[in-house]
């Protein structure tokens, strides 16, 4: 745990983390709401918000291209609702018809445009590419002291610290009205809380999530941060509160384990080459949502009540 | 544009004309098979199937090269991701069913858990030294550049297989779309069709894996169900309509991509999908948005210019400021609120109604026909005009509206 | 159109309409509302006043609006016409006077949350977003459970509670908005007969302490004995008024139609009898 670990392992492993945890958190409301999948729907049409973002500025810089992806998720969650409002049909297939037209739109512009000079692909985008995000400047532990070596941290790390801490202190703040909305809409409509605002709003927080883990780690190991972990905590309490730390334990774990694993798994089996990290750690997610499945205390539906509210 | 055409009469060389007919094959089966997913309100768990998929095609490879056989075998790589996605599809009914998670929760998880899973598989065979040129990346996305012929053949057999199936399943499978219950009470075993069916989704995808890739397959199953179901209410044809949405798709797409370079078959397939979808949403007849739009602002007008009349008959002030406007602007009050000859007239006739109405409602204690007193449907459409003459005899002499 | 043949006598100063009977001070006075589903109206123009220090039934057949008019009232379900006055005031104003209980079944139960927390809610609005639950409001939180006799269940999961439980638990929240107007949807659905007694008390009790209390009902055999007020209603306004001269054969034929059996009306304990 010396200076290779700070220069290789520490940035990754955190933006690791907080991708996790800001993916997680929402999450944990988006399950509850039945929307699940609205971070499927995100995840894909974050491609097409980087590609219309490149063909814009034609530059492949960082903001632009956040906030094209940004951009795509706010219209892909307005298309969806417009879709199932308007032509009444029901979520799932909205979402699906919308997010696989426009992921279908930005393949297709990616194609059409000349963007072999510069680094954007389709599985770039899938993948993330977590582990290219080294400290080149650290020397060990010290070097968290040193402005100077502070300074080349790459800049995904701060970004995504950024959103995170954004995105927990919005479920903070809106803690009872998400609460509250959640379970009883009805009710807090009455209370006069703006519910469908607020429903909007937990969308858009979950896509600018989505976009700034997207940025690093690509758009699998989001869909899996926005469900496995907030999924595997329902199954081990039932209260919210306790859920959501759940959460943020399980997205951590995920994160730090999949990461060693993705690094060192394969030497520990005789390979020479790590495997990918973002796949790792939704694959680790996924093995925890699996035990959860198996041995969680809170894993069965209860039954009372259930039968008359139907 | 000659390209283009060549290519729509399947001149463009003997490749693109299989891989045209194989996606105008695939295309139908998918929008049918797809409609049952669409009804059944599972439409994502194909999302999840495709997705799936993944880890299956990089095992098969791993497998294949391990058998000292060539890793690139579309059949092997297929039946593997066969085998992955029906895991897949396993699992999710798993968890929905035996933990407290719902659907969509089991759905997500299936789908990231499994993508993630074949990524890090897929990092691995490109570590192999016979992966590196493996392509397996082109399932992602699909591509029809520089396919072999054995891989068109699949597709076209594949395709009219799935056609095959469809046509011969289309009884039960609609019978258990639209109603499951009906269709075990006449005896089908609606969980194995409904297995048969999920079967039939994952051999579309599968098959679908080189043409569009696994991201994309899924809008085959999806839009041309939701886009059918625009045009018809009825069950048996929007199977056949999504069936001839999704070949055509499948057909341009194919063609359009086949006719200029850069054009990737998959995402064209799925846009020309979606524009036939965009199209159906704001035009269809009946459910599409305009019309709907349309209808909305007429049936608001009735129920305002209704409300209106309503208060005038009863005397009262008209409180909204749209309902004013509106008996304004067809004369029937002046812009005071007071109402002019033709609005009192108007006003007397709905009053009359009224106590028509009430009078109905006490001789028919009949809720089939009193059920319709809901304020806009006109009791000519009701009664017929000898039991409205009958109503009026018995209200005695028309009374006057706004009597002094 | 004969109807234009018709005399029309029509006041010659031409101020033939009367002045609006809206704003008044009453608790819950609805004016022209209508709701649709689609082209169908669920609601159609209706006008209804309930009275204050009194309980008031909504009653009409399944489909006839009844829980759509409260829901229209509270502005939960969107009007296509029509205003809602509470306490003299338009609704979106006088929220902090208005307690609700929806229906049980309009809730996932499986919320991972406990009873204290249901109750809880109801002090949302006075906490607002980030004030401190005090231990005042807890202790009412408490005080709330208790008069509904669920004292003992505060820190069960909602989900491990019984239908009449749970409709207890959802009155205490209602109780904690500390309100002068309780709005109730279908209260009595699907709950024991010990819980439909502890439910009536506790509304009595708000009656009595000079709170408004508007009841979405559909058990016709316990309306005299429940309600002061009743408002019948099928898509339209079909009768008001106290139990008395209201719950009649006649206006409960005109609201059920052919879906009340005669002798299932003999039955009813209605006023003036048959």
């Amino acid at each position: 745990m010396g200076a290779e670990f700070v220069q290789f392992s520490l940035t990754p492993i955190l933006i690791g983390v907080f991708s996790a945890i800001a993916c997680a958190l929402p999450g944990n409301f988006l399950i509850l709401r039945r929307q699940a999948l609205i971070g499927d729907a995100i995840s894909h049409v974050v491609l097409p918000g980087i590609v219309v973002a490149f063909l814009v500025t034609g530059v492949v810089a960082a903001i632009p291209m956040l906030l094209g992806a940004a951009g795509a998720a706010i219209v892909a969650v307005i298309l969806i609702e417009a879709v199932k409002r308007l032509g009444n049909i029901e979520p799932g297939a909205a979402m699906g018809v919308v997010f696989t037209a426009m992921f279908a739109a930005g393949v297709l512009i990616l194609e059409q445009t000349d963007t072999s000079k510069v680094h954007l692909d389709v599985e770039h985008a899938l993948m993330g590419n977590l582990e290219s995000l080294i400290w080149f400047r650290a020397e060990g532990w010290h070097s968290l002291l040193d402005p100077a070596a502070l300074a080349t941290l790459p800049d995904e790390l701060p970004r995504i610290a950024v959103v995170c801490a954004i995105v927990v202190a919005l479920t903070l703040i809106f803690w009872r009205w998400l609460k509250i909305a959640t379970f009883d809409e009805g009710f807090a409509q009455a209370l006069g809380i703006p519910a469908t605002a607020l429903g909007f709003g937990l969308v858009v927080t979950a896509a600018v999530a989505a976009v700034a883990a997207f940025d690093a780690v690509g758009s699998i190991i989001v869909i899996a941060m926005f469900i496995c972990p907030p999924a595997a905590a329902r199954l081990m309490t039932n209260r919210l509160e306790h859920q959501i730390w759940w959460s943020a334990v399980f997205a951590t774990l995920s994160a730090v384990l999949g990461y060693v694993f993705a690094g060192y798994g394969p030497l520990w089996f005789g390979a020479q080459n790590a495997v990918s990290a973002a796949g790792m750690i939704a694959s680790v997610s996924g093995v925890i949502l699996g035990l959860a499945c198996l041995f969680a205390p809170h894993r069965n539906r209860v039954g009372v009540g259930k039968e008359e509210a139907a | 544009m000659n390209a283009f055409f060549e290519a729509l009469i399947l001149q463009a060389g003997y490749n693109a004309a299989l891989v045209a007919v194989g996606a105008a094959l695939l295309g139908f089966a998918a929008g049918s098979s797809g409609t049952f997913l669409f009804l059944r309100k599972r439409a994502l768990v194909s999302d999840a199937v495709a997705h799936a998929t993944l880890p299956g095609v990089a095992l098969a490879f791993m497998l294949m090269v391990a058998l000292g056989g060539d890793g690139r075998n579309l059949i092997g790589l297929l039946a593997g991701s066969a085998i992955t996605a029906w895991i897949g599809l396993l699992l999710i009914e798993w968890i929905s069913r035996r933990t407290r998670l719902a659907e969509d929760a089991a759905i997500g998880a299936v789908l990231g858990v499994f993508f993630g899973v074949g990524i890090v598989l897929l990092t691995i065979v490109q570590s192999m030294s016979a992966g590196r040129q493996a392509g397996l990346e082109s399932f992602l996305l699909g591509s029809t550049a520089g396919m072999l012929f054995q891989d068109a053949v699949v597709i076209a057999v594949g395709g009219s297989l799935a056609v095959f199936a469809t046509w011969l399943m289309r009884r039960p499978m609609t019978l258990v779309a639209f109603d499951s219950e009906y269709a075990a009470a006449m005896g089908y075993n609606v969980r194995r069709i409904d297995l048969l069916m999920m079967g039939l989704v994952l051999a579309v995808t599968v098959i679908g894996l080189k043409l569009v890739g696994l991201i994309l397959i899924v809008a085959m199953l999806i839009i041309p169900a939701v886009t059918a179901r625009f045009w018809t209410d009825r069950s048996g044809r929007v199977i056949w309509i999504a069936g001839t949405i999704g070949g055509l798709s499948g057909y341009l797409g194919a063609v359009l991509s086949a006719s200029a370079p850069a054009l990737p078959t998959g995402p064209i397939i799925v846009l020309v999908a979606a524009a036939l979808f965009v199209l159906s949403l704001l035009l269809a007849p009946r459910r599409g948005v305009l019309a709907a739009v349309l209808r909305h602002r007429r049936f608001q007008r009735r129920v305002h210019r209704r409300q209106g009349l309503l208060a005038l008959a009863a005397r009262h002030a008209i409180r909204e400021t749209y309902t004013l406007r509106l008996l304004t602007k067809e004369g029937l009050v002046r812009p005071d609120g007071v109402p002019t000859d033709i609005g009192r007239a108007q006003a007397a006739k709905v009053a009359r109604d009224e106590r028509r109405w009430d009078v109905a409602r006490e001789i028919h204690q009949d809720a089939g026909l009193t059920g319709r007193y809901d304020g806009l449907t006109p009791i000519e459409e009701v009664f017929t005009a000898d039991e409205i003459a009958e109503f009026d005899r018995r209200l005695g002499p028309p009374v006057a509206v706004g009597g002094a | 159109m004969t109807t234009t043949q018709q005399p029309i006598v029509a006041a010659q100063d031409g101020r033939a309409t009367r002045p609006a009977a809206v704003p008044t001070g009453a608790p819950l006075a609805v004016r022209g509302v209508t709701v649709s589903y689609g082209e169908k109206p669920a609601v159609f123009s209706v006008d209804a006043t309930f009275p204050a220090e009194a309980m008031s039934a909504i009653i009409g057949p399944n489909g006839a609006g009844k829980s759509t008019l409260l829901k229209a009232a509270l502005g939960v379900i969107p009007r296509l016409s029509g205003e809602v006055y509470v306490f003299g005031q338009p609704v979106e104003k006088a929220r902090e006077r208005i307690a609700y209980v929806p229906q049980r079944a309009s809730v996932d139960w499986d919320f991972p949350t406990t009873v204290m927390d249901v109750v809880q809610m109801g002090l949302y609005r006075k906490v607002g977003l980030l004030g401190r639950l005090s231990g005042q409001m807890a202790a009412r939180a408490r005080d709330c459970l208790d008069r509904v006799g669920m004292a003992d269940f505060s820190h069960r999961q909602i989900g491990q509670l019984s239908g009449g439980q749970q409709q207890r638990v959802f009155l205490a929240r209602a109780l904690a908005q500390d309100a002068d107007l309780y709005l109730l949807d279908e209260p009595f659905a699907g709950v024991d007969a010990a819980t439909e007694r502890a439910i009536i008390d506790v509304l009595k009790l708000l009656k009595a302490e000079g709170k408004a209390v508007v009841a979405v009902h559909h058990d016709l055999s316990t309306v005299s004995d429940y309600f002061d007020h009743v408002f019948l209603i099928n898509v339209r306004r079909i009768a008001e008024g106290p139990v008395s001269d209201t719950f009649t054969t006649g206006n409960l034929q005109a609201t059920y139609g052919g879906r009340l059996a005669a002798t299932h009306l003999d039955e009813l304990p209605v006023a003036g009898g048959v």
